[in-house]
């Protein structure tokens, strides 16, 4: 067989390296039990041991966005715990959304929560979907997901870590198994 | 008179680097219809305050800057948007947020303002509370049989920013492409007023999270020049070091989404790892993996971490290893044949919306404010700008690879030469104008401000990407609906930034 001696020299990288990505590191307990509890009291039906994640831009910087988008990166390598995103709120079991809820979007956020078939998670992320981070108080801007949403996760950060994000997505992976 | 002429010749009000010239309303309606025969002055911005209109304009022929300002009479001034149709963009926000209405605009239609919001006019004197809800967005109309309209967004399959676009089309064909923003509207401008630059700069730094250093440059750099106030040397150079480095992620960033729009893993895989290394890098030196409020009007808000070069140096060498790779990956089919004759912008198109960034240096619009006009440590590593003219999405493909060597050979010289001494001074609390800009991965980034005893008056920041939706929207006729991703891709398009 005739192999180019640099696609022969990438294999023999390949085989030799280790995997770039990172080894997880151990669920959250506490925050995962506290999520089960919640769904328990909720009586919320349980989704399999995978969650299809919908990112919804709800008036972001796009600070959030790169950290998210890091999830999917070799490093960090989201799906290796069953998560994935997809491209509609059709077929998503979470809403991830970012940005301090622009009055410009609480409807679009509220038609896309309503598309999202039961059961479903909403996970607020970064500070200004907590509460509005530093844009509070603005003429255009609600406050966070939560005052239009019922949301189950907040991840605090400006913008949270990829870290941060993916032990929050796992509780609730683990919260969803356990209740 | 021309019109860069008719600016020249009216008084001056007292603004840092450059004064602003006040024209009195009918010098500004003769500069306004003068405009059309000066295609080398280009509009950058236009924005308002409670009483008056300004905008930054940019005389190629003598490179160099030019502020203009006139006073709204009767709630009305003339608009610039006839003779530079960027305008027109900038006018609906000037109406939404001040009321001040552009007389002879080609667009009048509602922009940021929805009919969402608790008041009408929130930047004006006398907001109106009790407002009647304004009309839905409207879309041009369209008349023609076996049209089909596509609505896409706010809410995006992929991680992307909120926006709208209707496209209409043949079958397969495009025959028009509409956007429409504003929906992450924050208020930003409004919560900026009557802070100081220092609690300012937050919210600079939140216009557009991927341009976060490059706001921040430009906007201490706005306060700096109103307080004639000289940051120190070492924080300078910092502020090029994270400016550098937010640039390479930006591209790699980018590179990634046209991978994935082509359907190639390859290329996002291998620009992640080098992102996600940056950032690391970022986040150990700098204490912040975006290096989000890292730099501060008065210099840089903390010095490098120790060994803090060395980290920095050390992912920079192994991204120029991995360069080759990395171009290799795109020169092979399919992807740079596939991204050849996509989304084509001529580089008329380019100058008569002053385009920055990548986008309007692949049309051949050789802009890049880090060589003129010139700021920070970019003086002293003089080099030429990455330009091509083809001005299609494999043009500014390349020109992103071309500017991630351009990038690290730039860092490699900053760390070198990294001089010593404190990272920041304090600031009076004085009153002054002042102009910054930087470049930032997207494009030339444009912030002025003036402070009234050290809190600020009236701010605005222009960000690149208002030149850049319109020109996507131009790109899109007679297209393929299956080619728009890519061309968006290439574009990398974000929409805080414009929607302030």
């Amino acid at each position: 067989m005739n192999v180019p001696g640099n696609v022969l020299g990438q294999i023999v990288r390949t085989l030799r390296g280790r995997p770039a990505t990172e080894l997880p590191v151990p669920v959250d307990g506490e925050t995962a039990a506290s999520l089960a509890s919640r769904l328990e009291a909720t009586s919320r039906a349980r989704l399999g041991r995978s969650l299809a994640i919908q990112h919804i831009d709800a008036g972001s910087c796009g600070g959030c966005e790169i950290e998210i988008r890091a999830l999917t990166n070799v490093i960090y390598n989201l799906t290796q715990f069953g998560l994935v995103f997809v491209t509609s709120p059709r077929h998503a079991d979470v809403l991830l959304v970012t940005g301090p809820l622009t009055r410009n979007l609480v409807e679009a956020l509220e038609q896309a929560w309503t598309a999202t078939p039961d059961p479903k998670f909403v996970v607020a992320v970064g500070d200004c979907a907590v509460d509005g981070g530093v844009f509070k108080g603005s003429y255009a801007v609600g406050g966070g997901i939560g005052t239009t949403l019922p949301v189950d996760l907040l991840i605090s950060g400006c913008p949270p870590t990829p870290e941060r994000i993916l032990a929050g997505l796992r509780a609730l992976l683990e919260a969803n198994a356990r209740s | 008179m021309s019109a860069s002429a008719l600016i020249r010749s009216a008084a001056t009000e007292p603004c840092r680097p450059w004064p602003r010239h006040m024209l009195a309303p009918s010098d500004w309606t003769e500069m306004a219809a003068a405009l059309a025969g000066e295609p080398t002055l280009a509009l950058l911005a236009l924005w308002a305050d409670t009483a008056h209109v300004h905008a930054i304009l940019y005389d190629e022929a003598a490179d160099e800057p030019l502020l203009a300002s006139t006073r709204v009479e009767a709630g009305r001034y003339t608009a610039l948007s006839p003779g530079r149709p960027l305008s027109a963009w900038f006018e609906c926000m000037v109406q939404d947020l001040w009321g001040h209405t552009a007389a002879d605009g080609i667009d009048q239609r509602p922009w940021l303002d929805h009919g969402h919001w608790p008041q009408t006019h929130p930047m004006a004197l006398r907001s109106d509370d009790l407002r009647a809800r304004s009309e839905p967005a409207e879309f041009l109309s369209v008349a023609g049989e076996d049209l089909d309209q596509i609505p896409l967004g706010p809410v995006h399959g992929d991680i992307e920013p909120a926006s709208h676009m209707r496209l209409t089309g043949v079958g397969e064909t495009i025959v028009r492409l509409e956007t429409r923003l504003g929906y992450t509207h924050k208020g930003t401008l409004a919560l900026m007023r009557g802070k100081s630059p220092r609690a300012a700069a937050r919210f600079a730094a939140r216009l557009s999270g991927e341009a976060t250093v490059a706001h921040a440059i430009a906007f201490a750099q706005a306060t700096e020049a109103a307080l004639e106030a000289e940051p120190p040397l070492r924080a300078v150079a910092l502020r090029a070091v994270m400016a550098e480095l937010e640039r390479i992620a930006g591209h790699l960033g980018a590179l990634a989404a046209i991978g994935e729009a082509a359907g190639i893993a390859a290329l996002p895989m291998l620009c992640g790892r080098q992102r996600e290394a940056v950032h690391r890098v970022a986040g150990l030196t700098f204490g912040h993996r975006l290096m989000m409020d890292c730099v501060v009007p008065g210099g840089v808000a903390a010095d490098l971490a120790p060994g803090g070069a060395g980290a920095v140096l050390r992912v920079v060498a192994e991204l120029a290893e991995r360069l080759p790779e990395l171009e290799r990956r795109y020169e092979r089919a399919p992807l740079a044949p596939r991204l050849s004759g996509l989304g084509v912008v001529s580089a008329a198109q380019v100058s008569s919306l002053a385009a920055g960034g990548v986008i309007g240096r692949a049309a051949g619009r050789a802009f890049d404010v880090r060589r003129s006009p010139g700021y920070g440590a970019y003086a002293s590593f003089a080099r030429p700008v990455p330009l091509l003219a083809v001005g299609d999405a494999d043009a500014r493909t390349r020109l992103r690879l071309a500017e991630i060597g351009d990038s690290i050979r730039l860092l490699r010289n900053l760390l070198d030469t990294l001089p010593p001494g404190a990272v920041s001074i304090p600031l009076s609390a004085d009153s002054g104008e002042g102009v910054g800009f930087a470049e930032s991965a997207r494009g030339d980034v444009w912030h002025w401000l003036r402070l009234d005893h050290g809190q600020i008056a009236s701010v605005f920041m222009r960000d690149p990407g208002w030149a850049h939706w319109p020109l996507f929207e131009a790109t899109a006729p007679s297209g393929q609906v299956a080619d728009l991703p890519l061309i968006q891709a290439s574009f990398d398009l974000a929409s805080s930034g414009v929607d302030l």
